[in-house]
């Protein structure tokens, strides 16, 4: 039987969106205030999905001590509570949240392989929020 | 084709312990669920049904006949109860999240007639949740 289990995380981190391959103005207009030059902050909630068959012994898809374990050794421990635009990872990227969350995928995918990885789902605020499964198509 | 959601609440308790594990490793694989007096959680299901439009009513499915299926064959059997020792399945089954949603999913599945199950989503906390599709 196959199911799908997702945990919900929470970071905080501060970050400004400006690109240097744009001019003052070009970055101002594409980023409004998100460009202001000392940066600003969100509480992100992450949602990290994965699948795969429940083990019959445990009746578990993966053992959320190693999850969580991994978020945030990997994930918390790396962005949370970081200016995002000094994070390695976001070395000459801007930490737009969709780049953000190909980032969290990416490691994840990479580092944690007790059960599938479906999907990334990243809340900047209340009101937006970015979903990446690699190259899998979103589930209806 | 319209997916329409219902959402119910309940209220149950459980332990995690599988009996071919030795002690140690019961306490080891499950931790604190571990406990053999159980513990509890608020749940939050969500159903999610899909089908066509009826041009006549304009439902998908009649709310009412959902909420009666759900409160009969799910709220009505775990609310209020010790899943490992009130829920037949859960007696050589462990209640995880994972197994309730499936077990959910088969309460419900041959009930429905008007409109297809198309998810079981189970909350044991806000920041935790468990999908079943149907998927073998």
């Amino acid at each position: 039987m196959k199911a799908h289990l997702t945990r919900r995380y929470w970071f905080s981190a501060s970050h400004r969106l400006h690109s240097d391959e744009m001019s003052d103005e070009e970055n101002r207009r594409t980023y409004g205030k998100c460009n202001n030059p000392h940066g600003h902050g969100h509480n992100y909630a992450l949602e990290v999905t994965v699948s795969g068959p429940v083990e019959p012994q445990t009746g578990m898809v993966c053992n959320l001590v190693d999850l969580d374990g991994f978020v945030r050794r990997e994930i918390l421990g790396r962005f949370g509570h970081e200016n995002l635009n000094t994070v390695a990872e976001f070395k000459g990227r801007v930490p737009t949240t969709e780049n953000l969350c190909t980032q969290i995928f990416e490691i994840l995918q990479r580092g944690f392989t007790l059960a599938h990885l479906e999907k990334v789902r990243l809340e900047e605020t209340m009101l937006n929020s970015f979903e990446y499964s690699g190259e899998a198509q979103l589930r209806a | 084709m319209v997916y329409l959601t219902r959402k119910a609440e309940f209220s149950a308790s459980h332990f995690y312990h599988n009996p071919a594990f030795t002690p140690a490793e019961n306490q080891r694989i499950f931790g604190k669920c571990n406990n053999p007096n159980g513990h509890g959680h608020n749940y939050t299901l969500e159903v999610t049904v899909k089908g066509n439009v009826n041009p006549r009513s304009g439902f998908v499915v009649d709310l009412k006949d959902l909420k009666d299926i759900m409160n009969r064959e799910v709220l009505d059997v775990l609310d209020h109860r010790f899943l490992n020792k009130e829920v037949a399945e859960f007696a050589h089954q462990i209640p995880t999240t994972e197994n309730i949603a499936i077990n959910i999913w088969q309460r419900l599945q041959p009930r429905l007639q008007a409109a297809q199950l198309h998810r079981v989503r189970v909350y044991e906390t806000p920041d935790l949740f468990v999908d079943y599709y149907g998927e073998p």
